[in-house]
C-alpha cells in the first residue's frame, strides 16, 4: 500500500532546474501527487511554457527523488488543463524569488473577449529587488528563460529579471 | 552513480573525446519525453481521425518551420535584449510544435513517415524530420527566406496576430488537447504580438532608413497574408465537427488589429497581389516554395543520417 502523503511531501522537496531557489510545488508545476490504477505513485505537472525545455528533467528529478525515498514505482504524467499561470507561484515561492534577487509576478492579467494589444510599455507595479526603488525599467519582455522579463534599476543601475505574469 | 572520467593519454586530440564517456551525462541516451505524457487523446466523436491529424500537422507545420525561420536569427540580433527575445518567441513556437506533432501522431499514427526497425525516433521527431517538402502543410509565410530585423518585425506582426486571432477560437475546441494547446499558446502570443507591435512602432516612427526598411519588407510579407485566412477543405471539415476552427472567421479581428498598427504608427497599407498558387495549391496543400526545401535540408540533415540516433 503506497502512503501517499508521504509520497506527496517527498515530491514537494523537488525544486525547479532553472529557478532552483523554488520547489516545484510553490511554483505550482506541480499539479498532484497520487496513486494510479496499477498501484503506482502519479506525479502530474504541467509546463509553465509550451516549450519548456526543463520538463525531462522535472520528470527524471521526480522520479529519481521518489524512488530514492523508497517508491518503487513513479510514474510522471503531463496535465495540460488548466494552463499553468503565475498566480499558483505560492507565497513562499514568493519570498524565495524575492530573496534570491529575481522580482516576483503580481496578479496575472484577466479578460473576457479577444487579447488586447499592447502597444506601449507594459506596467506593472514592480520595484527593484536588491534597493527597493520604484524607480526601474523594462529592457526587454523576454529573458535568459521562457519564464522572465529582463528589468534594470534605476537607482542602483543593477540589472534584475523579473517573472512576467501569465 | 555517475562514472568520473579521467583523461587519457593522447585524448586531448579531440575537444569532444571526453564527452562520449558516460553517455547519460549528455544529450545522448537521455531519456525521450513524450511531451503528452499520461494525457487522454481519444479522438472525439464525430470528427475524422484523419482530418484531425493533417489539421493538427498543419498548424505544428506553421509553428515548427517559422519557429526555424526565428532560431536563425541566433545572434543575429541588433542586441542582446532581442536576440533573446526572438529565441523566446522560437522556443514557445517550438514547444508548440511539439504537442501538435505529437497530438497528430497520435490521432492517426497512420501518418508518421515509417523508420527501421528498432529506430528509437519518437513520432514527433518522425513527423519533423523524415518528412518530404510536399508533406508539410505549413503556410508559406513560415517559410519565407529571413530578411532584414523590418522583415522580422513585419511578419512577426502579422503571423502571430492571425494565431492568436485563431487560438483563441481554438481554445473553445471539443478536442481536450487541442483545447489547451491552444489555452496555453494564447498566453505566449500575446507577448509575441506586442513584441512585434512595439518594434514595428519604433521601426515605423525611427529614421527615414527604419521606415523605409520597414515599408519594403511589408511588401513581401503582405503578399502571403491572404493565405493565412483561405479554408483547406480539412479545417473546413474539423470546423464543422466543433474540433478547429475556419480561419477565414478571424480575417477581421486580424485586420482590426492590423489596421490598428498602421494607424499608429502612420505608415500606410501597401496594397499587394498575392503569391499565386501553384496550379492553385498553396502551403496548406504541401505546395511550398523553393525556401522550405533548402530549410528542410539543413533542419532535417542530421536526423536522417542517423535513423536509429538517441538524442
Amino acid at each position: 500500500m503506497v502512503n501517499i502523503e508521504r509520497a506527496r511531501a517527498v515530491a514537494e522537496t523537488v525544486t525547479d532546474p532553472e529557478l532552483p531557489m523554488l520547489t516545484l510545488a510553490d511554483l505550482g508545476v506541480l499539479r498532484g501527487v497520487g496513486v494510479d490504477a496499477a498501484g503506482r505513485v502519479e506525479v502530474a505537472i504541467t509546463p509553465t511554457y509550451s516549450g519548456c525545455p526543463a520538463m525531462a528533467t522535472m520528470r527524471d528529478d521526480l522520479v529519481r527523488r521518489l524512488t530514492d525515498e523508497g517508491f518503487g514505482d513513479v510514474v510522471v504524467r503531463v496535465e495540460l488543463e488548466p494552463a499553468w499561470t503565475t498566480d499558483w507561484i505560492s507565497e513562499r515561492g514568493r519570498t524565495a524569488l524575492r530573496e534570491a534577487g529575481i522580482s516576483a509576478p503580481g496578479p496575472a492579467p484577466r479578460r473576457a473577449g479577444p487579447v488586447p494589444l499592447t502597444l506601449g510599455p507594459v506596467r506593472r507595479a514592480v520595484t527593484c529587488p536588491r534597493c527597493g526603488t520604484a524607480d526601474v525599467e523594462v529592457t526587454s519582455e523576454f529573458g535568459a528563460t521562457a519564464c522572465k522579463a529582463l528589468y534594470r534599476c534605476r537607482a542602483c543601475l543593477e540589472p534584475f529579471e523579473h517573472v512576467k505574469e501569465i | 552513480m555517475a562514472q568520473i572520467h579521467t583523461h587519457a593519454a593522447g585524448e586531448h586530440d579531440s575537444a569532444f573525446a571526453g564527452l562520449l564517456v558516460n553517455d547519460a551525462n549528455w544529450a545522448f541516451g537521455s531519456d525521450f519525453e513524450d511531451p503528452l505524457a499520461g494525457v487522454d487523446t481519444t479522438v472525439p466523436d464525430g470528427v475524422d481521425a484523419g482530418d484531425l491529424a493533417l489539421y493538427c500537422l498543419m498548424l505544428a507545420d506553421d509553428a515548427l518551420v517559422y519557429s526555424h525561420r526565428l532560431s536563425e536569427w541566433c545572434s543575429n540580433a541588433p542586441d542582446l535584449e532581442e536576440d533573446l527575445a526572438i529565441a523566446n518567441v522560437a522556443l514557445d513556437l517550438l514547444g508548440q510544435a511539439r504537442l501538435l506533432l505529437a497530438r497528430a501522431a497520435a490521432a492517426d499514427p497512420s501518418i508518421v513517415p515509417a523508420l527501421p526497425d528498432g529506430s528509437p525516433v519518437p513520432p514527433e521527431d518522425a513527423l519533423a524530420f523524415f518528412r518530404r517538402d510536399p508533406q508539410f502543410r505549413n503556410v508559406r509565410l513560415a517559410e519565407l527566406p529571413n530578411g532584414d530585423f523590418a522583415e522580422l518585425i513585419a511578419r512577426l506582426l502579422v503571423f502571430s496576430a492571425a494565431r492568436l486571432a485563431l487560438f483563441e477560437r481554438l481554445a473553445g475546441s471539443r478536442d481536450a488537447v487541442l483545447a489547451a494547446v491552444a489555452a496555453k499558446g494564447v498566453k505566449e502570443m500575446t507577448y509575441h504580438r506586442d513584441f512585434a507591435g512595439r518594434w514595428f512602432l519604433t521601426l515605423a516612427r525611427g529614421t527615414e532608413e527604419s521606415r523605409t526598411r520597414l515599408e519594403a519588407a511589408l511588401v513581401g510579407v503582405l503578399r502571403l497574408e491572404s493565405e493565412l485566412f483561405e479554408t483547406h477543405e480539412v479545417e473546413s471539415r474539423v470546423a464543422t465537427a466543433g474540433v478547429g476552427v475556419d480561419p477565414a472567421t478571424t480575417a477581421a479581428e486580424v485586420d482590426a488589429v492590423l489596421s490598428q498598427v498602421f494607424a499608429v504608427s502612420g505608415i500606410e497599407r501597401p496594397r499587394v497581389n498575392p503569391l499565386a498558387g501553384l496550379a492553385g495549391r498553396k502551403g496548406r496543400d504541401g505546395a511550398h516554395t523553393e525556401a522550405l526545401s533548402r530549410l528542410l535540408a539543413e533542419m532535417q540533415v542530421v536526423a536522417r543520417e542517423h535513423p536509429m540516433g538517441r538524442w
